[in-house]
């Protein structure tokens, strides 16, 4: 597995800290002047919960080296708890609520990640495979999950949190950003620290990892527990802020395939990545589909445009990954590097490739 | 560099569609016409029942529009979005047209949609119509003011069923001993049907075993299995696209009688027994609107749509199919709703909220309905503001391997039976979410200025 740039390499003219801050001034101040309820809840709502799912997954398959097909279903094992936390213990905050899913989902992780002692590559794929089937056939096979619901689906609660209903598509903008930021900048801190050079070193030669005394199985299976934790929360996301309901096969394996195709195209151990590749993962089908709608809506039907749309994205993501492998976060820094040319001379871009 | 050269071209064509994109935003609107937001599905596992209902209501909002100009001049216009029958696709969808000025109502055609509608729709105040199927205790007006599933809610469609095994067999009473095994698709639409027919079965006397079919359902061997096994007298199939002619193949291959199997409201389609073949042939269905062309309503639109090139089915061998004419049926609901509201309202366009009010007073006996030139096509709807699936009655079709054939009467299921279930699960839903039970009174308060402004609330 290659990835793009180490995790120094990929910082810029500015400290982590001012980068943080520009984001926050955007994403807390300007965004809310611009955006209306379509773009709260068609456009931001899904890419910060699919951006939070592949942070968490490029935790575990970008930077410990271990391929997960079973995003969804932690995402899934997110929601349900979260809802079932809420449901069922009167009077428990909603933060904790979320918490205890998020712990739950880091639970289930260690669990599924178990096999990932024994197996690699392909191998632990299809046995990660086994998480996404086992969840989402026990959320459908046992009601109480849903709490009876004659049809499986629930509605999510509201989203109070000290005493601050969270409501309205702004609102929900603002409980998601909010968490997205804080656990993106843990899992910043995270890579940065001797732990995340533990995945590193796992992901890149295990058993040279091994002989320099990197403990291999405790490494791996707290990738999983961090990387499910993060996910789990990015199901709260999906089900409480996007969707407003919870129903299980909104998390199949479709959506575990969607999210392994984020850190792929955004660029596999960098966090950055998983942010540009779920914009592009929401944002163009929605743009072209505009597009072919504003065009050719008048000449086709919606079955057609549908269809091409399709063969557009995918014809679009060959190219793309042809034409830059290593990811929107590979470009992102090259297109940085030639627009700061001569303040960034100083220290040449210079490819890592592991 | 060569290669930076196409990383620029490809941002700087990034950069135009996004602006483009933003130009896309911005929708016109102009007085005198009621919009349709329609969230189609024409590609996908489940292509074949968009394609057809969406092209009925379609051919019929078309033809209102040609041979009427629109309902008493209002013109009817609809934009189509792909949702693939997914929630997400079908959310952004409604988010996408929401917008949109002079909503009159929501037609998803899928449960799942239609659960993650139904708060953002009330906070709107504009109907969501869930013909035949949607949230059954969506039925109670009261708690639900602004979802209906017009003509059979899935209670009623159960109690149809089993009403229909019942006479079949010689009566209820006979129904005692017997064995009927429920296959159904592993969706929300599907197990929505899971406790009434437990509380039938026991009711009733006739044990019940419930299998599900996890979605899309193109492999049923361990379903057919079990059900070989069981060896029901009766196989109810409560299915949904692909699922149906795989069910009756399969129920071939492992030798259970095909009239024995009574498909449901969403099984009962030309596309689902046709790919079946001969497996198909006796194969019994119940139905809320026969198919063929031979109705008034479907000849006129052959008349002035499709003999010029106007119309929205491609295949022209579909014109009334099952689906083709449950969406003409929806079409027919959704004017005359339209309608109503106007007489009281003015012949104006409306809001939703007036709309909502002519969906509760939808009262079509069957001499309008042959007014309509559907006499025969469906049987009568009369729709109150507690009342929100408006008594639909059902018949049954057998397939005789060329076309359906009807083989009852208009049945009535057993509303009374059903009534305090589902006012049972809607004041429960009532409390959970802490809402005013509905009087008449509050039905009557109608909003006629738009709220959709204000959505930011919530």
């Amino acid at each position: 597995m290659t990835n793009a740039y180490d995790a120094q390499q990929s910082r810029g003219l500015l400290p982590a800290w001012g980068y943080l801050l520009g984001i926050g001034v955007v994403a807390y101040g300007i965004v809310p002047l611009l955006a209306s309820d379509y773009v709260y809840d068609a456009i931001l709502a899904p890419f910060l919960a699919l951006s939070l799912a592949a942070v968490g997954l490029n935790l575990l398959t970008g930077y410990a080296g271990q391929v997960s097909l079973g995003s969804a279903a932690f995402m899934a094992v997110g929601a349900f708890a979260a809802y079932n936390f809420n449901l069922r213990i009167d009077g428990l905050p909603f933060i904790l609520s979320v918490l205890f899913a998020g712990l739950t989902a880091a639970g289930f992780g260690v669990v599924f990640g178990l096999p990932s002692l024994r197996l690699k590559g392909f191998y632990l794929a299809l046995s990660t495979l086994a998480a996404q089937f086992f969840v989402e056939w026990a959320l459908t096979k046992f009601d109480w999950f849903s709490n009876y619901n004659s049809s499986g689906v629930i509605d999510a609660p509201p989203i109070v949190i000290f005493g601050v209903p969270f409501s309205g598509p702004s609102g929900r903008y603002y409980f998601a950003l909010t968490v997205v930021l804080l656990l993106s900048a843990f899992a910043a801190r995270l890579v940065n620290t001797q732990t995340g050079r533990n995945f590193i070193a796992v992901r890149d030669n295990e058993t040279a990892a091994r002989i320099i005394g990197v403990p291999v199985f405790k490494t791996k299976l707290l990738a999983a527990a961090v990387s499910s934790f993060i996910i789990g929360i990015a199901g709260i996301l999906w089900a409480f802020a996007y969707l407003r309901t919870v129903e299980p096969h909104g998390f199949n394996l479709d959506r575990s395939f969607e999210i392994l195709f984020i850190i792929i195209i955004g660029g596999l151990a960098t966090l950055r990545g998983a942010f540009l590749g779920a914009a592009l993962i929401v944002v163009l089908p929605l743009v072209l589909s505009r597009i072919g709608t504003l065009l050719l809506g008048g000449y086709f039907n919606s079955g057609v445009l549908d269809m091409s749309q399709r063969i557009l994205i995918g014809a679009l993501i060959i190219v793309f990954l042809i034409v830059e492998p290593d990811g929107l976060a590979a470009l992102w820094i090259r297109a940085r590097n030639r627009f700061f040319g001569a303040l960034t001379s100083r220290r040449p871009a210079r490819e890592v490739t592991a | 560099m060569e290669r930076h050269r196409k990383k620029t071209s490809f941002l700087s064509g990034l950069a135009a569609s996004l602006t483009l994109f933003a130009g896309a935003l911005t929708t016109s609107a102009s007085a005198d016409e009621q919009f349709f937001p329609l969230q189609s599905y024409r590609v996908g596992p489940y292509a074949a029942g968009g394609t057809g209902f969406f092209g009925g209501t379609i051919d019929y909002f078309n033809l209102i529009n040609s041979r009427d100009g629109g309902v008493n001049g209002i013109k009817l216009t609809w934009d189509e979005c792909e949702t693939q029958y997914e929630v997400e696709r079908g959310v952004e969808c409604y988010e996408r047209l929401k917008s949109h000025a002079n909503i009159a109502a929501w037609n998803p055609l899928s449960v799942g949609i239609a659960y993650a509608m139904i708060d953002r729709i009330t906070q709107d105040k504009v109907p969501l119509i869930t013909i035949n199927h949607g949230r059954t205790d969506s039925t109670d007006g009261r708690v639900f003011p602004y979802v209906f599933p017009l003509l059979l809610n899935p209670y009623s469609e159960t109690s149809g069923i089993i009403n229909y095994i019942a006479a079949k067999e010689g009566g209820e009473a006979n129904l005692k001993g017997k064995k009927i095994v429920v296959l159904y698709h592993g969706s929300p639409y599907g197990k929505e049907t899971i406790p009434i027919y437990e509380l039938l079965s026991k009711k009733l006397g006739f044990t019940v075993q419930q299998i599900e079919v996890p979605h899309p359902g193109n492999e049923q061997q361990a379903q057919w299995l079990t059900i070989r096994q069981a060896k029901p007298d009766y196989v109810v199939l409560r299915g949904w696209g692909v699922m149906n002619p795989v069910a009756l193949k399969t129920a071939q291959k492992t030798g259970f009688p095909a009239d024995h199997i009574i498909g449901n409201v969403w099984s009962n389609s030309e596309e689902d027994v046709i790919p079946a073949g001969d497996a198909a042939v006796g194969y019994t269905a119940i139905t809320t609107q026969a198919s063929g062309a031979e109705y008034p309503v479907l000849q006129e639109i052959v008349k002035t749509l499709y003999d010029s090139g106007k119309g929205n089915l491609e295949d022209k061998k579909r014109i009334g199919s099952v689906y083709h004419n449950l969406g003409i049926v929806n079409g027919i609901l959704n004017v005359e709703a339209v309608r109503i509201a106007q007489e009281k309202f003015g012949k104006r366009t409306l809001t939703g909220d007036e709309v909502r009010w002519g969906f509760e007073h939808l009262h079509l006996d069957e001499k309008r309905v042959a007014d309509l030139g559907a006499k025969g096509l469906f049987h009568s709807i009369n729709v109150t503001w507690d009342n929100h699936e408006g008594d639909g009655r059902v018949t049954f079709q057998q397939w005789d391997g060329k076309k359906w054939k009807v083989v009852s009467d208009w049945i009535a299921p057993d509303w009374k039976l059903l009534r305090p279930i589902i006012e049972k699960s809607s004041e429960a839903y009532a409390k959970e979410k802490g809402l005013k039970i509905r009087s008449a009174g509050d039905a009557d308060k109608v909003t006629s200025i738009d709220v959709k402004g204000e959505s930011t609330k919530n």
